[in-house]
This record gives C-alpha cells, sequence and structure tokens, in this order.
C-alpha cells in the first residue's frame, strides 16, 4: 500500500515538473516531417469535424494553407499534418507539453492565455449578442429586466452578462444550458427569453432551427473578443511565418473567401449557411494586421 | 505546477482579490459561489433522497404484498424508473413533460430535479426493501397473521423492523451514491458544485485548484452521510439479529 502511494506520489510530481519543451517548432517540423494541428469538433464554422477524423472550418483551412506555406519555406517535399481534437480545458496544455504545435479552433486572445501561450494575428473578430423570438419585443439589454436570459455553462458569456446586469443596473434571471443546443432549446421552448451568446453561435443555431424565421438577433454588441490561431509561446520564428502567410492571404483577399465559405455557403453536415457577414471588427482585423488581446478592444 | 489558491478570494465581476475572500455589497466571490453551490448539492440530493425513501419504501412493501395488482403496481414502477438513463429522466421531466402538461412549465426547474433524482433512485431502494423483506422466512410472516394481525400491522410489528435493519447497508451506499448523483442537475440551470466547476474554471482559468476544492466538497459530503447511517445502523441494532451481536 505503501509502496503504490509513493509510486503514485512520484508519478504525480513528475508530471507536475515536466517541463515546457522547448519551443523551436519550425526546427521540429522540418525534422520530424509532421505537424499536429489542433482542432475542435465543435466550434460554429471555425473549427468541425466532418466524421472520420476530418475536420474542416475557416481557421482549419486557413492553418492548412500556412502550413501548406511552412512546407514551401522549410523546403520539404513530404509534411504530414496530423489532426488532434482539442477542449477547452485541455487545449493550452496541450500546447505548452508539445502535443500540438499550433491550434486552429476559437480561442479568444486575451492577456491572460498571453501568459502560457502566443496567438497569430488575429483572423476573426467575435461579438457577443443577444438572440431572442422575432415577436418577442426585446430589442436591447435593458428590456431584459425580469426575463430569464439563456447561456451556455462554462462559456465566458456567463461573465460578460454578470458584469452587464451589475453595470446597467438591470435585474434579470439567469439560465444555463448545458451546451448550445441545450441553451437554444430554452429560447424555442419558451424557458428563456433570451440567449446570449457569441454572434456565430447564435446565428448558426438559428439557422439550423425549425423555422428560422421567428428568431433574430438584436441589441447592443455586449463583448468583442479577437480569435486567433494559437502558437506556442517564445517562437518568434514559428509565429513569423504563420503571421506572414496569413498577412498574405490577407492582403490578397483570399482570405475572405475562405470566410465566405465557411459563413455564408452552407456547410456540412446540416448543409445550412451560417448566415453571418464578417463583422466591421473582422475586416478591420484583416485591414491591419495585429495580435492585440481582448483588454485591448474593450479599452476603446 | 504553480498553486494559486487566491482564485478563491478573487470576486466574479472583474477578478479582483478581496480583502477578506467573501464579498461584499452584493458582489461575490468564488469561494462565496462555492459556498452556495455546495448548498444546491446537498438540498437536491437531501429532498431527492426523502422522496427516494418514501416512495422506495411504499414500492418494495407492494411487491411483497398477496395481491396481485400491488405487485404489478410495485414492479412496473420499480422498472420504468431504473431501466432508463438518469441523465434522459431528467431532461424528460425538464423539457418533455412541460411541453404535453403547459402548467408544468411553471414548477421551478429544483422541483423537478429533486423529483427526477428522487423517483430514479427510488426504484433502487424499492429493489433493497423487497429483498429485505424477501430475505425473512415465510413463517416470520405467517406468524404475524396466525396471532391475530392484520396485514398492514404484520407489516408494522413483525417485518418491516427486520428488513429495514437489514438493508441499511445497501442504504447507506444509495444515499451515498444520490449525492454524486446530484451532479446531473446541473444540466437543468440549477447552480450546483459540478455547474460551479464548469463554469469557475473556464472563467478563473485555474481549473485544477476549482476541480480539487469540488472533489473535497463531495467527499466530505459522501462521507459524512456515510458515518450519519453507520451511526444509525449501531443504534438500531437489535442483539441476536444481523451484525447485531457485537
Amino acid at each position: 500500500m505503501k509502496k503504490t502511494l509513493t509510486l503514485g506520489l512520484t508519478i504525480v510530481t513528475a508530471l507536475a515538473l515536466s517541463q515546457p519543451v522547448l519551443a523551436d517548432t519550425l526546427a521540429k517540423i522540418k525534422s520530424s516531417g509532421a505537424v499536429t494541428m489542433g482542432v475542435r469538433e465543435s466550434s460554429g464554422g471555425l473549427s468541425f469535424v466532418l466524421g472520420d477524423s476530418k475536420f474542416a472550418g475557416f481557421h482549419v483551412e486557413l492553418c492548412d494553407r500556412v502550413l501548406s506555406d511552412i512546407r514551401k519555406q522549410l523546403d520539404l517535399t513530404r509534411m504530414e499534418t496530423r489532426y488532434q481534437p482539442v477542449t477547452s480545458q485541455n487545449r493550452i496544455p496541450l500546447m505548452q507539453n508539445g502535443t500540438i504545435d499550433i491550434e486552429c479552433g476559437s480561442t479568444t486572445n486575451n492577456a491572460a492565455r498571453q501568459k502560457d501561450v502566443s496567438f497569430a494575428n488575429t483572423t476573426y473578430v467575435e461579438e457577443v449578442r443577444i438572440a431572442v423570438k422575432a415577436n418577442s419585443g426585446i430589442n436591447s439589454i435593458a428590456d431584459l429586466k425580469n426575463r430569464s436570459v439563456a447561456t451556455t455553462t462554462g462559456t465566458t458569456s456567463v461573465q460578460h452578462i454578470r458584469k452587464h446586469e451589475r453595470s446597467a443596473g438591470v435585474d434579470f434571471k439567469e439560465v444555463y444550458g448545458k451546451d448550445h443546443a441545450d441553451s437554444f432549446l430554452l429560447l424555442e421552448s419558451g424557458r428563456a427569453d433570451a440567449f446570449v451568446m457569441d454572434g456565430q453561435i447564435l446565428a448558426g443555431n438559428i439557422a439550423k432551427s425549425k423555422n428560422p424565421a421567428d428568431f433574430k438577433i438584436v441589441g447592443e454588441v455586449l463583448s468583442v473578443e479577437p480569435i486567433a490561431i494559437m502558437l506556442r509561446k517564445d517562437d518568434p520564428a514559428f509565429k513569423k511565418a504563420v503571421d506572414d502567410s496569413l498577412g498574405a492571404m490577407m492582403k490578397s483577399g483570399e482570405i475572405a473567401k475562405i470566410y465566405d465559405k465557411y459563413f455564408i455557403q452552407p456547410i456540412p453536415p446540416a448543409n445550412k449557411p451560417i448566415g453571418l457577414p464578417a463583422s466591421e471588427a473582422t475586416k478591420a482585423a484583416w485591414a491591419s494586421p495585429n495580435d492585440k488581446p481582448m483588454e485591448d478592444y474593450t479599452k476603446k | 505546477m504553480n498553486w494559486d489558491w487566491q482564485v478563491f478570494c478573487r470576486n466574479t465581476i472583474d477578478g479582483e482579490v478581496m480583502p477578506r475572500c467573501f464579498g461584499n455589497g452584493g458582489e461575490i466571490t468564488y469561494l462565496d459561489w462555492l459556498i452556495s453551490a455546495w448548498g444546491w448539492t446537498l438540498s437536491v440530493a437531501l429532498l431527492s433522497l426523502i422522496v427516494a425513501l418514501l416512495f422506495g419504501s411504499i414500492m418494495g412493501i407492494l411487491r411483497t404484498t398477496p395481491s396481485r395488482g400491488l405487485v404489478l403496481l410495485g414492479n412496473a414502477w420499480t422498472e420504468l424508473f431504473r431501466n432508463i438513463p438518469l441523465l434522459v429522466q431528467i431532461f424528460l421531466w425538464y423539457h418533455v413533460v412541460p411541453s404535453l402538461i403547459p402548467p408544468l412549465r411553471e414548477v421551478p426547474s429544483f422541483l423537478l430535479v429533486v423529483m427526477g433524482l428522487g423517483l430514479f433512485t427510488s426504484a433502487r431502494i424499492s429493489e433493497q426493501v423487497r429483498a429485505g423483506i424477501m430475505s425473512l422466512p415465510r413463517g416470520q410472516r405467517m406468524a404475524g397473521l396466525a396471532i391475530g394481525f392484520t396485514l398492514p400491522q404484520t407489516y408494522r410489528y413483525v417485518l418491516l423492523p427486520m428488513a429495514f435493519r437489514i438493508v441499511i447497508p445497501p442504504l447507506t451506499s444509495e444515499s451515498m451514491n444520490i449525492i454524486k448523483n446530484s451532479a446531473v442537475a446541473f444540466a437543468v440551470s440549477i447552480s450546483e458544485l459540478t455547474m460551479f466547476a464548469l463554469q469557475a474554471q473556464e472563467e478563473t482559468a485555474r481549473g485544477i485548484e476549482i476541480y480539487l476544492a469540488v472533489t473535497g466538497l463531495y467527499f466530505i459530503s459522501a462521507f459524512s452521510i456515510n458515518r450519519i447511517m453507520h451511526a444509525v445502523e449501531n443504534r438500531m441494532q437489535v442483539p441476536g439479529m444481523i451484525g447485531g451481536s457485537k
């Protein structure tokens, strides 16, 4: 018993002490001839699974193109891309310990995360919005007084509505769905009067609903979050390679075409469009590439 | 690994560390929230346990009566509630039943989850109570009836006092299970420990500290139930019966 305990403690300590791998991703790719991309299984149009371990989405396609540029830069004739599904809980540890080399999902670039990882230039700006039933008469956050507002457990949107509740002096009841589909069901079934979430998730759920005309997205933007491709910290050569490749797509307008493919055109699995044109904030990020964290957006 | 236990002293609006770890003036810290979440977990679990013991005992007893109709009712109840996964039952109560019976829409989700979890567990308790009664020799029932007790009196004064003593150990397990199963309440928007863990670890990015604290509270809750039931078991011992000769 005691031996098992000691062994267990040793393993725990060893795990706890394991250092982040040395950050030279370009050299790692060159020597191994392979790169591992972290992807999300269900992040709206940004990254989603097609089944059979195939992934697609705006960020996944951007990364595929970036990696193909890097392959040319490294003069490799063959480079294998492996896809590793990640979650919001494990994506940063997996990046730090070298399991994934580039994460192409829906990670918000904020100051807290910049202590642990680095981000490529922002490729998508998410706006947190309010979805309501079209006939509800709710048009802004002030109309939510004494109504019930749904949001999804484990998202930052909960924090945003809490902040707005405090600053606007609007009192409302919060109900939590266990995932986005569940939260949308709360709105659809009338248990909630509004659903507060990232714009593209609201648009996607409305598009997939039985009767999309019954819902609309209203009111002020509650929060703006830059979403970016995540990279390992302190690896300037790799970040430059990624940013250069993204920069070329932003300059040529290629990025707008890829955006169109995932946010305007119908996408699997339901073959319905999300129907969310690029926001002004997203276009601004493409016009002047930057990797500013979320905190810089809220200061304005 | 750097620990950051101060995370519990941060307030939930802007993440500032509060001086005394507890919020004031309407602001709450993650510690306040953790304690309230623990309260929700215990409330859901204990109320469900009452529902489960009540319905479980009744159904378990019905299944041992001579009446074929009552046995059928008890069996149907038990099989209905133990053959559907718990989470599915909770969703049935929350989403499906209210859409069929509109007035139920007004019932708070707290009551729905207490009923859902309570009825699910009642099926398991019914099985244990039945097993306890069936484990008694047939002669006990016959003797009770022979000395002039009615059937309810036979249960009350002869069978149940022995049967319940026999099934205290499995009831202890079931009572501890209900604490752990109460985690499903997060799915219907009850702000209990599991929901706190999911939400707070996302907001603070200190998942390991949050999950350790929540794990600790679940352990303490379930283990307290274990100790209480152990005390009940000791107190109820009858010399000469199972476990009573110590």
